[in-house]
């Protein structure tokens, strides 16, 4: 039982690692309709630049800021080249336009700051708890806890965002109905670039806590991939949805790895939770927390 | 323009109907065929051509992989551009068609490659039937993740070889061994052409105009009563089967050998690359498509040689690959916005403007 519970919470620690990519989509998506692949491309480029700058000498604040600012140019960037000139086409085209996206920014980054493995040492250490060892007996690493505080704040500082600053009930007005919102004088363009820019601090924030964990490498952009059922299983709208979808598969694939695993020969860790969310799908195709869609298919 | 269609009149139904209704089409066609199945193997022949050109290295390191991924991409285009599914799962079907079932004669085990992963197609686009658009995309991803990893761990599927990486076979065709590149070009463009014109055929008919129904708006589709399950179902059977024995050809007459690690997500996106700079719902632009992603790094890489070669420096490493995918991305992103149906298109704007000229009025 104690060995259920320590590979649950690793498991809920894992997940709320998914989650702040899952967030990353959630908020495009939310407020541009757009399903941005290149969430993950983004993850490892802002990662990569604040090492990138590291390396060349920088304090760890400025290397962020520049990484933020770097960003920055990229939600620019984005809407011009990407978004303004594709507005009104069929949301799979813009799709297979982010996955073209991630390509370029997976060639820039490693254009400009190389191909190989970077360590990222944020001054967490990543070691068991004590007491919680001595006292429970349960493995419970120090920086999953951090990053998971971490991550609570930034779902908190969202929240506020959205709700109390008039820059963010602009952005929930778009994502509602982008005609109404067009009417009441909102422009469209400058709010898909602010949330491409929030879009980029969260996946700054996520390729610092994955970078730290298992290094700054391109692995990081495979995180998109796992962002894909947590959508599914939390809804494309919701950023509630997102963080529990994101526990739910996290959770859910390290219980599913160490008790299926062992008797069809181990690593399903890659497809289980895509399964999960294709079964998750079939009975309820709007996700726990998404907007209920009447859609004949 | 070099011919026009005037004075050539439809007077039947089928005349009408017909896969190349414009005479000098049909002509070209025959042309191009007579040049790739006889001019080109006999070329490498003649050692006057043959000694100037490396024709070894143009079989099996251009023109074979050409031809192998246009046969994949047609199969997407089946799937994403007549039926409007779109899939990231193209790579799966293939590795479906490349694990082949031992002591089966070749060409039987190409068709029996289709059949299997045409099976799995099926079962993969279940969920179609429910979900469209991106939540279509994740199952297909489903797909991709759950095939590669079964091949990987099932060990009949690999015939009990440790590393899960098998020796393909060797190549022979109703006891005649295809062993040379020659050969092996012949027997790719073959089973290539025959599959395009079938391919072809389909998107015409009844099926295939089913199919371009239920992606233009599957409600009206379903309305003017095309059976959606029907139809669905066997554009991801039929789809998968092109992939599968894009698959097998993949494995037997390219590579050589057959790893799990070689039918990664990075080749499915390949694959939707090339429908896409070719022509989304267009035969040919399966083909424009496949030369052109094929081509494109190879240019580069002979390119940066060239560079290397004339201005005495070495370029840093991973340079080129990864101008290449900065090129791939910014390409992809011109095609959506300049020209979303692709080369294809761009070919057929051509032939209108070349049909009037010089007077264009």
């Amino acid at each position: 039982m104690q060995f259920f519970f320590e590979v649950l919470i690793g498991g809920l620690l894992a997940g709320v690692m998914y989650s702040l990519v899952a967030l990353g989509f959630v908020l495009i998506y939310k407020a541009s309709g757009v399903f941005n692949f290149a969430q993950g491309a983004m993850v490892f480029f802002a990662a990569l630049t604040t090492v990138g700058f590291m390396s060349m000498g920088a304090p760890f604040w400025l290397a962020v800021a520049l990484a933020l600012l770097a960003m920055v140019a990229l939600a620019f960037f984005t809407e011009r080249v990407v978004l303004r000139p594709l507005v009104n086409q069929p949301q799979i085209t813009l799709f297979m336009a982010t996955i073209g996206l991630t390509f370029f920014i997976e060639g820039i980054a490693q254009l400009t700051w190389g191909a190989q493995v970077h360590a990222l040492d944020l001054g967490i250490a990543d070691e068991p708890i004590e007491w919680l060892m001595r006292n429970t007996g349960m493995n419970i690493s120090k920086f999953d806890l951090v990053a998971s505080g971490i991550a609570a704040a930034l779902v908190a500082v969202l929240a506020v965002f959205f709700n109390k600053t008039r820059t963010g009930r602009a952005l929930r007005a778009v994502a509602d109905d982008h005609q109404a919102a067009l009417a009441v004088g909102i422009s469209l363009q400058r709010i898909w670039v602010i949330v491409w820019i929030v879009a980029g601090f969260v996946a700054l924030v996520t390729g610092l806590l994955w970078g730290a964990r298992n290094g700054v490498q391109f692995a990081l952009t495979f995180l998109a991939l796992k962002a894909l059922p947590v959508l599914i299983l939390g809804g494309f709208e919701s950023i509630a949805g997102a963080v529990v979808g994101g526990l739910i598969v996290g959770a859910s694939e390290k219980l599913a790895e160490v008790y299926i695993g062992p008797h069809v020969g181990g690593g399903i860790e890659s497809w289980f939770p895509y399964v999960l969310a294709l079964a998750f799908l079939l009975v309820r195709p709007e996700g726990l927390f998404g907007e209920r869609r009447i859609d004949r298919v | 323009m070099l011919y026009r269609e005037a004075g050539q009149f439809k007077t039947t139904y089928a005349a009408d109907q017909q896969l190349f209704p414009i005479r000098q089409d049909r002509i070209g066609i025959a042309i191009l065929l007579a040049v790739v199945f006889v001019g080109v193997p006999l070329a490498a022949e003649t050692p006057a051509i043959a000694g100037a050109i490396d024709f070894n290295y143009w079989f099996s390191g251009v023109l074979i992989p050409f031809l192998i991924f246009s046969l994949a991409a047609l199969g997407l285009n089946i799937l994403t551009g007549y039926a409007g599914q779109l899939s990231l799962g193209t790579a799966a079907f293939m590795a479906v068609g490349a694990f082949r079932v031992p002591g089966v004669p070749m060409l039987a085990s190409f068709i029996l490659a289709g059949v299997v992963a045409a099976l799995i197609g099926i079962v993969f686009g279940l969920p179609s039937l429910r979900i469209k658009g991106f939540y279509l995309a994740v199952a297909t991803l489903a797909a991709q993740f759950f095939v590669v990893w079964a091949l990987t761990k099932f060990g009949w599927l690999s015939n009990y070889s440790s590393s899960g990486v098998i020796t393909a076979q060797k190549l022979v065709v109703f006891g005649y061994a295809v062993d040379t590149p020659v050969k092996r070009y012949l027997l790719v463009l073959a089973i290539v052409s025959v599959m395009a014109l079938a391919a072809k055929n389909m998107v015409r008919s009844s099926i295939g105009r089913a199919w371009m129904a239920v992606r233009d708006m599957d409600v009206a589709a379903e309305v003017v009563g095309i059976p959606m399950m029907k139809t669905k179902l066997l554009a991801f059977a039929i789809s998968s089967f092109y992939c599968g024995v894009a698959g097998a050809l993949y494995a037997f007459a390219y590579l050589g050998t057959v790893e799990p690690a070689g039918f990664e997500l990075d080749l499915s996106f390949r694959i939707l690359f090339m429908i896409i700079v070719g022509g989304v719902g267009s035969i040919l632009g399966s083909f424009l498509g496949a030369a052109f992603i094929v081509l494109l790094p190879i240019f580069m890489d002979l390119s940066a040689a060239s560079i290397e070669r004339s201005f005495g420096f070495a370029l840093p490493a991973g340079l080129v690959s990864n101008l290449t995918l900065i090129l791939f991305g910014a390409l992809i992103i011109f095609f959506l916005v300049v020209e979303p149906l692709g080369l294809a298109r761009l070919w057929q704007i051509a032939k209108e403007k070349l049909r009037l000229w010089p007077f264009p009025h």
